[in-house]
């Protein structure tokens, strides 16, 4: 029977080959090797530091550019420490002759914040051809021909690379880069309004590109900023106008980091853009990390930075970190892996799967897996499900520093106004809407309901009784109890509308929610809030669009009700609070206050607070206006507050130094591996299931000799 | 031959100068320039004055159709439909409003479309046509019943259970092969076997079943008969008779695919990680990215083109009394 001898020995080369992780996504060259897994969901559109703004980008630009300033990675409330600088920068105030004033001048008299900052030398940049240099010290790649570049698809393909020192002259570029008319900086009007010179020089800059070739290089260096200047080599000063405290979280983002002049030049050459050889695509750093492999769709790859200067992991933290194990690597070198891996998942079943059998070392919980994942205790405690728990899979929760709210359009006539009735309509419907279950029910219980526009962990959220919100909840037994229906309904009917009628004409109360909701998950949500609507006898419009018309909508103030959400840009209350100053009115002023709330005497408080340090001997008075703050909101209750998204992540056994954190991007440097256990366990995870191979084959085995014999009957009767 | 396809060539010019207006119209009218450079620019802290320059940076400053402010032929040529349109005629497709360039991105893309498309399209083919033969030849016995049924239940099911299923049987439970992923050289097989098979096994149902019916039509013919009455076996007779004779209905559906294989497919494709063409579609509506949607619909317009003239060549390699005229 050699056809039968055949199939067993295919059989035993077979189960030769499959003896263990069959299933790898990796290449087996990797195995054992100081690399971490991770995933992506959307393409990161920006890797420019001047452009890049959402979360999908800074999980890669922060590993590689290196701002004057980072947050300490354990330390909450989040601290701002020195990256590359020296010291985390005190400003100085000047008064409008360019007096010197003291630190707690009257903002009135603040004509200029001056901030020096001074970055350490012998800092150097990641190797890269743009510092590449012949022997006359002349840059190698520039001025390239098309000729030239035609054998060149990628940074990997030039011969040579080079580095140099990081200096002051490139934090000053990156800074003329926000004004750049071809870059289009979220920022630019922003900081414009800051940094002084910065709205003239971006005038003076489109007028130049206007003037040049088609996407010929603009030379920044020939345009001066007078609000930012050179000191010395490691030195440079910003001078804003005003006084804003807010301005160090800003140096620690990526729009502050520093691009070296030669590579905005290398990157300039005719048709290096064709070959996506620019620095959206390949950025360049003096981080711990650097891009050696971008392919979007597909795989992403980190590399350790061979140049990088050196940091150690950090040896204080907050109460707790010990215990969980956070300063066990206390003054280690950093970084401790040497590549990360991004693979684009853009469905959540396989990321979900390949994270179960260990080949991604953290992920998130969907909402599909949550159930396999997680268990809710009887008092809504959260924990992980025996088949975590079997594997070594840690959990980590923590809120986020972001809100969710309903809005109203304080300029409808309705439901909006600082009247006492409009008030009292807004106040009723704050007390309706039952946010707790609102997050039992469609979010897994992941989310607390929020009683300001203020997250945990921002200076000023309270906690207890006096942080919670006097006009929606009792405080009965030491917890937050919502207000009963009998009061909603009570203010309705002060407010005049009595049983969701008009007082003096009986029309009922129709209210329109626009919302962008439109799939079946959200109908779900829709018509629980039509319900929450209904207990006050309110008709609830719900008027779904599409993403454009909507903001459209909001931005002409043409809306009723409307859902929003904000993250953080970093912790001040400020980041928050402005969202309802009259100066960021949507319809009055293109802002970010898209209820176009304005009441002066917020206003007023607003002013004041965000001018002030929340440390030092102001802290105290800073904290004593939010508080003033957040009792007007919620009086006037222009939002209704709904809730504080809990992020829930589960990390392998191997993955140590894992924590939470909303600002602080830079995290990939501290994250540690444990190789051989994680070999180990895949090992064990993804043993080969054989026997359908074999009953395959068997089944092959059996039939063929079936039809061979048809075969030669066949031919024998022909 | 070469005077017709030109003909047919030259009748593709107003197709797709058609297909260039409609796709315009269309994406233009659920979105404004406007609406594309809030996309681009983000949600956060975008000016008014941020919105405007992207627009004048980009050309969607000018008016979509006719530019009533301009002279001569200005009125036509200075809109934005003259400007994003006409390059297209030559092959350049420019860069997608995240400054990439798109030739080079579709050119990246469709490797791994083709790798997955490629095989999946061939061995489904084999496999199908094998199959319905198999039934042809067991017709109006149990198997050629069971069979039917089978093929009517799996055409029944979504495209999306045989993937989900497919990836939680092979991949999760049995371990044998990665749950999704793409790797070049001789590492991609892994990657590419689970989803090749999960292509031929979802298209049995409906083709299977198509082709039975032509080749129980075609089998009842007096030349197969004959072939019999000749002592030629029963595998030879639907192999090499009833197949051939059958052919033509066959490749009208199958031909026309064949240059459309580049496009990719979205769903494979996204579930199985591979980075092809089939999703850049759908992510440019997504990010309101028009000049790679009318990249993309022009390019599927072209292909769609060249598979029909290419059916109707292929015509007369199996009908000889098919002439071009």
């Amino acid at each position: 029977m050699p056809l039968l001898r055949l199939a067993l020995l295919s059989l035993l080369s077979l189960l030769a080959a499959c003896s263990s992780e069959q299933n790898e996504p990796y290449p087996t060259a990797e195995r054992g090797k100081n690399i971490l897994y991770s995933a992506f969901t959307d393409r990161p559109k920006h890797l420019d530091p001047v452009q890049s703004y959402t979360e999908d980008e800074i999980t890669f630009t922060a590993q590689i550019y290196e701002p004057p300033l980072q947050y300490h990675y354990l330390k909450r409330p989040y601290t701002l420490i020195p990256a590359t600088s020296e010291a985390v920068p005190v400003p100085r105030y000047v008064d409008a002759q360019g007096g010197e004033l003291p630190a707690d001048a009257p903002v009135a008299q603040i004509a200029h914040s001056v901030y020096e900052i001074r970055i350490r030398p012998g800092i150097r940049y990641q190797p890269h051809p743009a510092f590449a240099t012949d022997s006359a010290g002349e840059p190698l790649y520039r001025d390239l021909s098309r000729e030239q570049l035609r054998a060149i698809e990628t940074l990997a393909d030039f011969p040579k690379t080079g580095t140099r020192e990081l200096v002051a002259d490139d934090y000053i570029y990156e800074i003329k880069r926000l004004a750049h008319p071809r870059l289009h900086s979220p920022i630019f009007s922003m900081m414009a309004e800051r940094i002084v010179g910065l709205r003239e020089l971006g005038t003076a800059l489109q007028g130049e590109a206007k003037a040049l070739p088609a996407g010929a290089w603009l030379d920044l260096d020939r345009f001066p900023l007078t609000g930012v200047t050179r000191v010395d080599r490691y030195t440079y000063r910003i001078t804003l106008r005003g006084k804003y405290p807010q301005f160090a979280y800003w140096l620690a983002m990526p729009f502050f980091a520093p691009v070296p002049r030669e590579v905005d030049r290398f990157y300039s050459q005719p048709g290096m853009a064709e070959k996506n050889l620019t620095l959206d695509w390949y950025p360049v750093g003096t981080g711990p990390f650097m891009l050696t492999h971008n392919n979007p769709n597909s795989r992403m790859v980190l590399e350790r930075n061979p140049n990088f200067h050196g940091e150690t992991y950090p040896c204080t933290g907050e109460p707790g970190d010990e215990a969980a194990g956070l300063l066990a690597d206390c003054g280690k070198p950093l970084p401790f892996i040497d590549k990360a891996v991004f693979s684009r998942e853009k469905e959540s079943i396989p990321y979900w799967n390949k994270f179960l059998q260990g080949y991604y070392d953290a992920s998130g919980i969907s909402s599909d897996s949550f159930d396999q994942a997680v268990r809710l205790g009887v008092g809504g405690d959260v924990q992980l499900s025996d088949e975590m728990r079997e594997k070594g899979i840690s959990l980590l929760t923590s809120v986020r520093a972001s809100i969710f709210y309903m809005g109203f359009n304080m300029l409808d006539p309705v439901v909006g106004g600082l009247s006492e009735s409009t008030t009292k309509l807004r106040q009723a419907l704050s007390i309706v809407i039952d946010q707790e279950e609102f997050i039992s029910i469609f979010m897994n219980g992941r989310g607390i309901a929020a009683t300001s526009p203020l997250p945990p962990g921002i200076f000023g959220y309270l906690e207890g009784e006096a942080g919670s919100n006097p006009v929606v909840y009792d405080w009965v037994d030491g917890r937050a109890q919502r207000k009963p229906l009998a009061v909603a309904k009570q203010l309705l009917a002060e407010a005049g509308w009595p049983d969701g009628r008009n007082a003096t004409s009986g029309e009922p109360l129709v209210l329109n929610l626009d919302t962008t909701s439109g799939g079946m998950g959200d109908k779900s949500r829709l018509d629980w809030l039509t319900r929450q609507f209904a207990k006050l006898d309110i008709q609830l419009v719900v008027r779904s669009t599409d993403f454009n018309r909507f903001q459209e909508k909001v931005r002409k103030g043409a809306v009723q009700l409307y859902y929003l959400g904000w993250n953080a840009d970093y912790p001040d209350p400020e980041n928050f609070l402005f969202l309802l100053a009259g100066s960021e009115g949507k319809v009055a002023k293109s802002g970010e206050n898209a209820s176009n709330y304005a009441n002066p005497e917020f206003d007023r408080l607003f002013e004041r607070m965000k001018n002030m340090e929340s440390e030092g001997p102001r802290g105290a008075e800073r904290l004593a206006i939010i508080r003033q703050s957040i009792a007007l909101l919620q009086h006037d209750a222009p939002w209704i507050y709904g809730f504080h998204p809990k992020s829930y992540t589960l990390g392998h056994v191997w993955l140590h130094n894992r924590k939470p954190t909303d600002v602080g991007n830079n995290i990939l440097k501290y994250q540690r591996l444990d190789v051989a256990q994680r070999q180990r366990l895949r090992q064990e995870w993804n043993r080969p299931v054989l026997w359908p191979l074999a009953a395959a084959l068997v089944l092959v085995a059996v039939l063929l000799p079936a039809v061979i014999g048809y075969r030669r009957r066949e031919r024998g009767t022909a | 031959m070469l005077a017709y396809i030109v003909r047919r060539l030259l009748y593709a010019l107003p197709i797709l100068i058609g297909v260039n207006l409609i796709t315009f119209a269309l994406f233009f009218v659920v979105n404004t320039p406007d609406d594309m450079a809030r996309m681009q620019l983000g949600v956060k802290r975008v000016t008014p004055e941020a919105i405007a320059k992207w627009k004048a940076e980009r050309g969607y400053d000018k008016p979509l159709f006719i530019n009533g402010s301009a002279a001569g032929v200005g009125v036509l040529t200075d809109t934005i439909f003259f400007d994003k349109s006409a390059r297209m005629f030559a092959g350049d497709f420019g860069r997608a409003e995240d400054g990439r360039d798109i030739a080079r991105e579709i050119r990246t893309r469709m490797g791994p479309s083709l790798a997955i498309a490629l095989p999946t399209f061939v061995l489904g083919l084999l496999v199908t046509v094998s199959f319905a033969l198999l039934l042809t030849f067991f017709r109006a016995s149990y198997l050629d019943f069971w069979g039917v049924v089978l093929c009517v239940a799996m055409m029944s099911i979504s495209g999306l259970f045989y993937i989900i299923g497919g990836q939680y049987l092979i991949s999760k439970i049995w371990k044998l092969v990665p749950i999704s992923g793409y790797g070049g050289g001789l590492d991609a097989w892994k990657f590419l076997i689970l989803p090749m098979a999960i292509g031929v096994i979802s298209g049995i149902g409906s083709s299977a079943r198509w082709y039975r019916t032509i080749f129980i039509e075609e089998i009842s013919r007096d030349y197969v008969r004959t072939a019999r009455a000749k002592g030629l076996s029963e595998v030879t007779v639907l192999f090499r008779h009833v197949l051939r004779n059958a052919m033509i209905p066959i490749l009208t559906g199958v031909v026309v695919v064949i240059p459309l294989l580049f496009m990719g497919s979205l769903l494979t494709e996204s579930f199985f990680g591979i980075p092809g063409l089939g999703s850049y579609t759908i992510d440019a509506i997504n990010a309101q990215d028009f000049a790679v949607v009318r990249a993309m619909v022009f390019i599927g317009s072209v292909l769609y083109i060249v598979g029909l003239i290419l059916t109707d060549i292929s015509y007369t390699f199996v009908d000889p009394r098919i002439r071009f005229n």
